[in-house]
């Protein structure tokens, strides 16, 4: 189970991001997107999903990320993301209850540019009991 | 011109296990599920599954194909009903499909649908575009 006292509690990433062409590039081969000038929509992904897994997997709170599965997932898009952009990161875990046996966990992730939300996701994760 | 249930042509996607391991690399998820078989069954998966942010991909592409380019897309959100399996050796389809279901303050709000060899793979699919 996760510490009772991390909902709720917003946890930041210690790196700055920076999203590379080739970062947007290989993303968009595996889709087959031929505009390459912007990211794809699930593009930060990429980001947040790692920033969320180191903050998640501290001992202190306690998520086992071997036996998670993604429930469901969504974003919210301020303005497309470009090659160059250098993000901050911020997670929050919003909730977190046990439904038969599982436990049902769902993560705020941010990602600001120079102070300001450019991406926010929200990530349903299903820790199998 | 898009107005409340204008319907868009179906396509399909195929996954295969080349594809997953190009998204496990483009994505940083190298979770062993979706990449070794010998994993996927030892805890209790029928096979390799594909990554469900690699499914939700291939819908978002298909998304800011009928939204005129990514830049348009303000929304997307999915839910993962049941898992892709992919098999070695075989392409396994992924059909989208979707339906505006609303039109105001230049947006449109879009339900799609992603089937994978006719079962339901993601369900909830909402979008909001630029329009």
């Amino acid at each position: 189970m996760i510490s009772p006292d991390s909902i709720g509690r917003t946890f930041a990433g210690s790196d700055l991001a920076t999203v590379t062409q080739s970062q947007i590039d290989a993303f968009c081969a595996v889709i087959g997107e031929s505009d390459t000038s912007v990211a794809p929509p699930t593009f930060s992904i990429r980001i947040t999903l790692d920033q969320s897994q180191k903050i998640l997997s501290d001992p202190a709170i306690g998520l086992d990320w071997t036996r998670v599965v993604h429930g469901d997932q969504r974003f919210e898009l301020k303005s497309p993301i470009k090659a160059g952009d250098s993000f901050s990161c911020t997670s929050t875990i919003e909730s977190a209850k046990a439904i038969a046996g599982n436990e049902i966990v769902t993560v705020r992730s941010d990602l600001s540019k120079d102070g300001a939300i450019v991406v926010s996701t929200w990530s349903t994760l299903v820790v199998r009991g | 011109m898009i107005t409340t249930d204008t319907t868009f042509e179906e396509k399909v996607f195929y996954i295969n296990r080349a594809l997953v391991k190009s998204y496990a690399d483009a994505s940083g998820d190298q979770n062993p599920i979706h990449q070794n078989e010998e994993f996927a069954l030892s805890v209790g998966l029928p096979n390799v599954i594909a990554h469900g942010m690699l499914t939700m991909a291939l819908v978002g592409k298909y998304l800011s194909d009928l939204a005129g380019g990514s830049a348009k897309v303000l929304e997307f959100s999915a839910r993962f009903t049941k898992p892709v399996i992919i098999p070695a050796g075989v392409d396994v389809d992924l059909t989208v499909s979707a339906i505006v279901t609303d039109v105001s303050d230049g947006k449109a709000s879009i339900s799609l649908a992603a089937t994978s060899q006719g079962v339901k793979v993601i369900g909830l699919a909402k979008a909001v575009i630029l329009i």
